[in-house]
């Protein structure tokens, strides 16, 4: 017999085919050309506008929707592209309700902003739709980039670099390119293979050579890269995954969120995909929903995220926090595991409340437990393999201005690099800024 | 409860809402449509003469202008008078008449510049038992080729002509439909008025080329690959035929002659307005082409909610009201002296009011880093802009300044009288005179 929700244990195939093509259906549907021309006009084209001030990329963004609303979305998405090359990505993954959409005077106003990342989305898909690539590389100037890393960051910055004419290779120790794009976004985010076809459509500028499966630290060095090349963009993302340091931690179908969120990216077929009955997921950011809503429409019976502090503290954003209940997870806050029970395979896991002092995080005495058979650490992740003489502020790559590091000759930027907030958008921002700064650099040299 | 009841030129209906002669007034299936709407009247699509029918093209009439979320605002048109045969027409409209006599019933007529012409259509529509005829010397398109429409309207000689012989031909009112495609439109309303005209209707539609389809690189409608100019009518044109009411309201000439009011009429409060302006009823067209006859309901509720709320019991007490306030430039009050006053509380911060009054006016309005937008004084000139661009309604008001103060982009005092350019100290007429 089938499993269902109720089958004890992680197995696959919980769900009728049929329900794993809707559960994973894109997320935000694309808007109709109608639809856009309408939710265009509500644009008050602010002067100085707020949201383009809180765009980590700084896209015009009350020109490209004036764009828009005049019929001419082609000339719009040119307008996000100048400012953001993954402008495509960004439009689906962004917290747009923390940043354009947040501080859009109609949302001000009214509670309802301009769909700043529908209208986005409209634009980049009209323009990519039509095929071919917009820019030009510049003409080559005979110089040579090493970009480690090909997510956000290091595809920003590749293609920006391309557009100076610089030549760029672009290595990525996975065996696809997009980083965090391919593999550590929620399905129904990016449907329809859309990380690969950006990468795709990104590369078609020309000038830059992508080699997969090549590593830092295992396949390249930083001393060999910079011996090899004019310079040198680190955005290695952080490899690590942090340590529940809670009892029990070993036990199977006990695993880091990111890797089954990856697992479930790369399958071709979901109903493959095994999945708890009973689903615990630890952490707070968006990797900790991510883990959870899918694990929920791949048909767990209950899901539940549990953090430390309190709602307010979660990195993962309202909506995102919203789009978990609306799928029935439940969200338990001001709890830490204090160890994970079962015999080989884990069982439940317990908890005890937290209290917030002066001091920090203390835990309380009053534990309660959570019936679990699979569970999924989302507590963060970390610098893994920073290369030696690099110097590092806090657990990351320290940089100064647009990404240059204390080694000369080397930027970083993305999630590797101090000072960001894990965005997708602010990774390309960085990106984008260290290309520059390179090409700026590599020019005044002569 | 308000009394809508409207008697124009003796001509009575149920209320002032009466459908312009249109397609939507064509025949008798739409007229009875529009009447078990609930609809004051109709003037008939336009009649010519007996013979063979009038021919439309075969492609498309009608061209718009869009607002947000297509809203239609303005639509032009080339199409012709009515393309059914005479004898039909002058059938269906004597038996709508029989069976809705409570509602008026206007029959629109162009026939050739002959006496013998219109002697010979006026009989025919007299035995229908219609209350009125419309001559429209208005359409701008076609008809005009022909010598018709408003190829007499825009000669004021013409119109006298043709209204004479109308009267003399004639026992029913005759309402005469003036074209805006001239210069001045007293001098047609004048005409009129000296022929014998019971009243003047107003505006037809104006010459227009809606759009340019960049593809075909041809005018739109596009016929074949070619446009022509059409009528344009819709929301657009209210401005335009407010004013022209207006002009003939007020001018002595013809001072108290009625007037039906058209043009971009839409809901009730355009329909207010008209009547403001002067216009003894109003006729509507682009409305129901757009939205169907239901809106007449509406139009009935909200004239008579605001007569409520106004004290108005019946048409008269407000129509005309606003004619006298409707004066020249040279007679507005120059000592009137108002400041834009932006509410804090009301402002969304959006900046629009900064950057129309910086780039593009009297760099009065001020803006901190924390997008607080405050007016200078002391450079604004209560041009209204600001208040014009606001998208928040009752955010952005005029104060006017009292008597007294000092008005601080000239340093001078606010003077309490009255005073207009006609005295002003830079009139070169006023110093001509000392």
């Amino acid at each position: 017999m089938a499993n269902t929700p109720l089958t004890p244990g992680v197995v696959s195939g919980r769900l009728a085919p049929e329900a794993y093509r809707d559960n994973f259906a894109d997320k935000t549907p694309p808007l109709t050309a109608h639809e856009a021309r309408v939710a265009a006009d509500r644009c008050y084209f602010c002067h100085d506008a707020p949201c383009v001030a809180a765009c980590p990329t700084a896209i015009d963004i009350p020109l490209f929707i004036r764009e828009i609303a005049t019929g001419a979305p082609r000339a719009a998405a040119r307008t996000i592209f100048e400012q953001n090359i993954l402008g495509g990505m960004c439009a689906r993954v962004c917290p747009t309700e923390q940043l354009c959409e947040e501080v859009c005077v109609r949302e001000v106003a009214e509670g309802k902003p301009v769909e700043i990342g529908r209208l986005q989305r409209y634009a980049t898909d009209t323009l990519m739709a039509a095929g071919g690539h917009p820019y030009t590389r510049g003409q080559p100037t005979g110089r040579r980039i090493a970009v480690v890393g090909a997510g956000p960051a290091g595809l920003a910055c590749a293609h920006r670099l391309a557009m100076k004419g610089h030549a760029v290779d672009l290595f990525d120790a996975k065996p696809k390119a997009g980083g965090l794009n391919e593999y550590g976004i929620a399905a129904y985010k990016t449907v329809d293979g859309f990380a690969q076809a950006e990468v795709d459509w990104l590369l078609g500028i020309g000038g830059i050579a992508v080699h997969n499966g090549r590593a830092l630290g295992r396949d390249l060095s930083l001393d060999g890269l910079r011996g090899d090349y004019d310079a040198v963009f680190l955005a290695i993302g952080l490899g690590g995954v942090n340590a529940l340091r809670a009892e029990g931690e070993e036990k199977s179908h006990v695993r880091d969120a990111v890797d089954f969120i990856a697992d479930l990216r790369q399958a071709d077929d979901l109903s493959t995909i095994a999945v708890g009955r009973n689903v615990v997921v630890i952490g707070g950011g968006m990797t900790a929903v991510d883990a959870a809503v899918q694990s929920k429409l791949l048909g767990a019976e209950t899901v539940t995220i549990v953090y430390r502090r309190g709602r307010d503290a979660m990195s993962a954003s309202e909506e995102e926090q919203n789009l978990a209940a609306s799928k029935g997870v439940r969200i338990v806050t001001g709890a830490a595991p204090l160890r994970i029970l079962g015999e080989g395979a884990v069982e439940a896991v317990e908890f005890a409340y937290t209290r917030e002092t002066g001091a920090g995080l203390e835990m309380t005495d009053e534990t309660f437990r959570i019936r679990a058979d699979q569970v999924f650490k989302a507590i963060g992740q970390s610098l893994e393999g920073a290369p030696e003489g690099l110097a590092l502020s806090g657990r990351k790559i320290a940089v100064t201005g647009p990404g240059r590091t204390s080694l000369p000759g080397v930027w970083a930027g993305g999630d590797c690099a101090a000072g960001g907030d894990d965005l997708t958008v602010t990774a390309v921002a960085e990106g984008r800024d260290a290309a520059e700064d390179i090409h700026a650099t590599l020019m005044a040299e002569g | 409860m308000a009394d809508l009841r409207n008697d124009f030129v003796g001509i009575k209906s149920p209320n002032p809402f009466w459908l312009a002669s249109a397609p939507p007034t064509d025949k008798e299936y739409n007229v009875v449509r529009a009447f078990e709407a609930g609809w004051g009247g109709v003037v008939w699509k336009t009649l010519g003469e007996d013979g063979p029918p009038v021919v439309n093209v075969n492609g498309p009439r009608y061209g718009a202008i869009y607002g947000a979320d297509r809203r239609l605002l303005g639509l032009n048109n080339i199409e012709l008078i009515t393309d059914r045969p005479l004898e039909v027409n002058l059938r269906e409209i004597k038996t709508v008449k029989r069976d809705w006599p409570d509602r008026a019933m206007v029959v629109s007529l162009m026939v050739p510049c002959e006496e013998e012409a219109w002697k010979r259509i006026l009989a025919r529509v007299e035995e229908t038992g219609a209350d009125g005829v419309e001559l429209n010397f208005g359409c701008p398109h076609g008809m005009s080729e022909r010598g018709m429409g408003s190829a007499v309207g825009q000669v004021p000689e013409y119109v006298e002509m043709v209204t004479r012989w109308c009267k003399a031909n004639t026992r029913m009112p005759v309402i005469v439909k003036l074209t805006p495609n001239i210069t001045d439109i007293r001098l047609a309303s004048r005409a009129a008025h000296k022929g014998g005209a019971d009243a003047v209707s107003l505006i037809n539609t104006i010459n227009s080329i809606t759009s340019v389809d960049l593809d075909l690189m041809c005018p739109e409608p596009t016929i074949d690959g070619k446009g022509t100019h059409g009528g344009y009518c819709g929301p657009a044109v209210k401005p335009i035929a407010l004013n022209m009411v207006a002009e003939i309201a007020r001018d002595p000439q013809t001072r108290g002659l009625p007037i039906s009011g058209i043009g971009g009429v839409t809901t009730w409060k355009d329909a207010a307005e008209f009547m403001a302006l002067g216009a003894g009823n109003v006729q509507v067209c682009t409305a129901v082409m757009t939205y169907g006859f239901r809106i007449v309901q509406e139009m009935i509720a909200g004239m008579s909610d605001w007569m409520d709320r106004k004290g108005f019991s019946t048409l008269s007490d407000f129509t005309g009201m606003a004619v006298p306030n409707v004066t020249d430039w040279q007679y507005l009050n120059l000592n009137y002296i108002t400041k834009a006053v932006i509410d804090q509380e009301a402002c969304i911060k959006c900046g629009r009011c900064y950057a129309a009054c910086e780039d593009t006016s009297h760099q009065a309005i001020g803006m901190t880093p924390e997008r607080r937008f405050v007016v200078k004084d002391e450079e604004c000139v209560a041009c209204n802009l600001c208040v014009d661009v606001c998208p928040v309604e009752g955010c952005i008001t005029m104060r006017r300044l009292a008597p007294g103060e000092v008005d601080p982009r000239t340093g001078k005092t606010v003077p309490a009288d009255y005073g207009n350019w006609t005295a002003h100290p830079n009139n070169p007429a006023v110093r001509a005179t000392e």
